[in-house]
């Protein structure tokens, strides 16, 4: 027990639903002593044990209720039974930037915000500069953040967090935003405190992440803990059981998403718009996504992420990048990703796509890997790296 | 227990959120913080011709500063009205402005009213510095045990202003009324307290058909005290009276144990409700 960092035992949260949702006096005198609410256990009976050190990944779809539990190890929700016990320092990253006060500055902000986070004053100005150059904020310090980018505003809310030196850290789906450096840096910081030997809980739905990062991994359905272990087998266990339970996937791909909106077939088609199974490099093609909408889905966003085969990744179109986001979408249909030339060099590709809301956060269907294609040799002669930048090269000799 | 300690490790806490308030609050305007000084001004300036001048009400006389100005009396009253009435308006609005900090990050949630409190303190001391300047010069008094007094009198509004904060600010994350509520509800206490009038109007006044005086009923309103008792140790240079302090120090620590425990009992679900 000496070495354990945190500690769930029968953990139940519950949720009231309001029918008519109606904060007034007049609303509860009405209703009187009727009851009219309807509970939701959006945890029930969860009992757990992270000892000190270890980097424990809480996964399920949405609403499996690991959010909630997060949020009961953080102290903001309070458990209806059970036990929670979380020793050491704590900091948590729920959202970047959440304590900042739009009109402040930065330094305000970094100042407040250790604050919440449990740092006193004279840590934070020994700390200050260091929280400053890790988030990269530069001479924007002393601006209202409302001015920063949202990227400025999640690293220097990141940088914050990390910088109270937690003994324990509990993240919520941190990593999903941000852009690409941001999310190495993430990564990388993540690893020096797991090797510096603190605790990190976390919860996300990148499996990537998932699998690179943690020892144990607690598998979240319905509130319940499913299954507890391993991090290998739980998520081979879980990504199985989401292909399983949409029972569609028939080609053996991992397959996520929560289900309202499906991709049911991926084609390529060539210039002349007839289907084709390989690309040339150079010419011009056409991806095809078939959809079907099970609800009217508001600004769904459609993402085509494009790999080698080794996984390394090439390049990521999406409909909300190109500014083409339909107001609502129902019904099945068709979306095209005209290429005018192919810039993929020879060699194999895969294609992931992704149907996702308009934050690209909650997830509606992802299969991964789901079709694999070869780019044959075409009008280029490059053959170094994976894509060509359709160079014009101009030799001028001079004098 | 564990609160406990919590609490000493939150001071700076509270000393930060209590910046964070002032400095937000007249960040972007151009006068900034002359604002809360503009506003009690604008106040004493309607009363004083509304009260003064239409109506020629007179501070009664007594003690040995010897002043007179209406305004003056007036003020002694109306700034410990206003600072209380800020600390528990903004204690209300607090929780809920305030809502994606309770959401997304854990801290003892009492910190928020206490800020709340604690800026409007700041104003306040600032406020009845500059007052006890303008007194000075006016009347022909000195006395460094009232003055001292006078900030005894303050500590004991802010500790009624936290309790009647943590109190509404809570019951207002359940129902929203309560805001509402209460802006009515402070529109009639101060003219149930003896501040823009002098209690002396009241004297040989009966409630209708009854033959109870008029000034008995004012005296079970703890602000009644409050505000005679300001009086006393600023305008009139005297001592306050023992029992109207310890009336009114019993109301401030009750109410301070009522919100206490109101707030206690209702703060586990806030992130919900908010």
């Amino acid at each position: 027990m000496a070495d354990t960092a945190v500690l769930a035992e029968h953990v139940s949260k519950k949720f009231r639903l309001m029918k008519e949702r109606n904060n007034s006096l007049k609303a509860a005198i009405m209703r009187g002593r009727r009851v009219v609410a309807e509970d939701f256990w959006a945890v029930r009976d969860v009992s757990f044990e992270v000892p000190t050190g270890e980097t424990f990944g809480l996964i399920g779809e949405n609403g499996s209720g690991k959010s909630t539990m997060l949020k009961c190890l953080t102290r903001i929700l309070r458990p209806e039974t059970g036990r929670i016990e979380v020793r050491g320092k704590v900091s948590s990253l729920l959202e970047l930037g959440s304590g900042f006060h739009p009109e402040l500055s930065g330094r305000e902000n970094v100042f407040l915000n250790g604050a919440i986070l449990g740092l006193s004053q004279k840590e934070l100005r020994r700390r200050f500069d260091t929280i400053v150059d890790y988030a990269g904020i530069g001479q924007f310090i002393d601006e209202p953040v409302k001015n920063y980018s949202s990227g400025m505003y999640v690293r220097l809310g990141f940088s914050v967090a990390i910088n109270v030196d937690p003994e324990v850290l509990l993240v919520d789906e941190v990593l999903a935003v941000g852009d690409e450096g941001f999310q190495r840096k993430c990564n990388e910081k993540f690893a020096d405190m797991k090797a510096e030997g603190r605790t990190i809980i976390l919860v996300s739905h990148a499996m990537s992440s998932v699998q690179n990062m943690c020892d144990r991994v607690a598998w979240f359905e319905h509130g319940q803990l499913r299954e507890l272990g391993n991090t290998r087998e739980v998520i081979e266990h879980y990504t199985g059981s989401v292909d399983v339970e949409r029972g569609v996937d028939d080609s053996g791909h991992p397959r996520w998403g929560s289900g309202e909106a499906r991709v049911n077939g991926v084609e390529l088609l060539g210039g002349d718009g007839l289907p084709v199974d390989r690309l040339t490099s150079g010419s011009p093609a056409t991806v095809r996504l078939r959809y079907e909408m099970h609800e009217p889905i508001a600004q769904p966003v459609f993402a085509c992420y494009v790999t080698t085969v080794n996984g390394q990744p090439v390049s990521a179109p999406n409909t909300r990048a190109s500014g083409c986001v339909p107001d609502k979408l129902d019904g099945s249909g068709h979306v095209d990703i005209h290429l005018d030339e192919v810039r993929l060099l020879p060699g194999t590709y895969e294609l992931t796509p992704v149907i996702s809301d308009i934050t690209m956060m909650k997830v509606f269907d992802h299969r991964q890997n789901v079709l694999r294609f070869d780019v044959e040799r075409g009008a280029t002669g490059e053959e170094w790296g994976v894509t060509t930048l359709s160079p014009r090269w101009e030799i001028v000799p001079e004098g | 227990m564990t609160t406990l300690a919590e609490y000493r490790s939150s001071r700076e806490l509270l000393s930060n959120l209590t910046l964070r308030e002032l400095r937000s609050k007249y960040k972007r305007s151009f006068l900034g913080w002359a604002w809360s000084l503009l506003n009690p001004l604008a106040n004493t300036l309607v009363y004083t011709v509304v009260f003064g001048v239409l109506f020629g009400a007179k501070p009664p006389n007594g003690g040995p500063s010897h002043l007179k100005v209406y305004a003056l009396y007036l003020l002694c009253a109306l700034l410990p009205w206003n600072f209380f009435q800020a600390s528990v308006m903004s204690s209300v609005g607090g929780l809920i402005g305030n809502g994606n900090l309770i959401k997304k990050t854990y801290f003892p949630r009492e910190l928020l009213p206490a800020s709340a409190v604690g800026a409007a303190l700041v104003s306040h001391l600032i406020e009845m510095g500059l007052l006890l300047v303008v007194l000075l010069c006016f009347g022909d008094y000195w006395s460094l045990e009232w003055i001292l007094m006078t900030l005894v009198l303050i500590l004991l509004v802010s500790v009624f202003g936290l309790g009647a904060g943590l109190l509404f600010s809570v019951l207002n994350v359940y129902f929203r009324d309560i805001e509402h509520f209460l802006g009515i509800f402070f529109l009639l206490w101060i003219y149930a307290t003896p501040i823009v009038y002098p209690p002396t109007v009241l004297a040989g006044h009966h409630l209708p058909g009854t033959h109870i005086a008029a000034l008995t009923v004012l005296q079970v309103n703890p602000m009644t005290e409050m505000a005679s008792m300001f009086r006393q140790t600023m305008f009139y240079g005297g001592p306050p009276d023992p029992w109207a302090l310890l009336y009114f120090a019993l109301w401030a620590f009750g109410l301070l144990c009522l919100g206490l425990v109101v707030f206690g009992r209702l703060e586990g679900r806030l992130a919900e409700e908010l």
